[in-house]
């Protein structure tokens, strides 16, 4: 039953990503493997800093390698829409340290 | 193999994990694979105040490699029959 956590439910639905260098990135989950390399379109980064609000960086389709990977979230679009992007700060998310 | 088959016992449960980034996301366990990736449903970010980035995210998928921990809840777990299945793991292997 609980044996197979698939992102196939995912598909084609706006996620966001945390890597492991501490960015978060968020688009269109186009497609995945079994490593979990995952395919990301119309694809934007969100910069968070302390001093002035979420700045977003436009990129487009990109691949993400599965060992870059941390956390995929499915992105509530109403909830994002109530979000004043412009007044959150906060500090860069840490990288990842094995 | 052994934590799989006790992660899968736990779907259901509320837990707390704990990455390698120092994030934590509470969650109730949806799902675990083989390579005890954990989807979590109904999520909250701990420290929401400190970590805004998973405001809109209410289910994510959670890569094995950058859990750190896994908090379960005190009562959720029967030591005594964890402590005899890794034992005998730890013999068989």
């Amino acid at each position: 039953m609980a044996t197979t956590t698939g992102l196939e439910s995912l598909v084609d639905q706006i996620i966001s990503v945390i890597t492991n260098d501490g960015r978060n990135i968020v688009g269109v989950l186009k497609g995945f493997d079994q490593a979990t390399n995952i395919i990301l379109d119309e694809s934007h980064e969100r910069v968070f800093s302390t001093k002035e609000g979420v700045q977003q960086h436009v990129l487009g389709l990109y691949i993400i390698r599965d060992d870059n990977i941390g956390v995929i979230g499915e992105l509530d679009e109403e909830l994002d829409a109530s979000l004043d992007f412009s007044k959150l700060r906060a500090h860069p998310l840490k990288p990842v340290v094995h | 193999q052994l934590f799989f088959s006790y992660f899968k016992d736990l779907v259901g449960q509320e837990v707390t994990v704990e990455l390698k980034n120092d994030l934590a996301i509470r969650g109730t366990l949806h799902s675990v694979d083989q390579y005890l990736n954990i989807k979590l449903e109904n999520t909250r970010v701990v420290d929401q105040d400190k970590y805004p980035h998973m405001l809109s995210v209410r289910n994510c998928f959670i890569r094995g490699s950058v859990v750190r921990y896994v908090q379960l809840p005190p009562d959720g777990v029967d030591v005594d029959l964890l402590h005899d299945a890794a034992r005998r793991e730890a013999r068989g292997g």
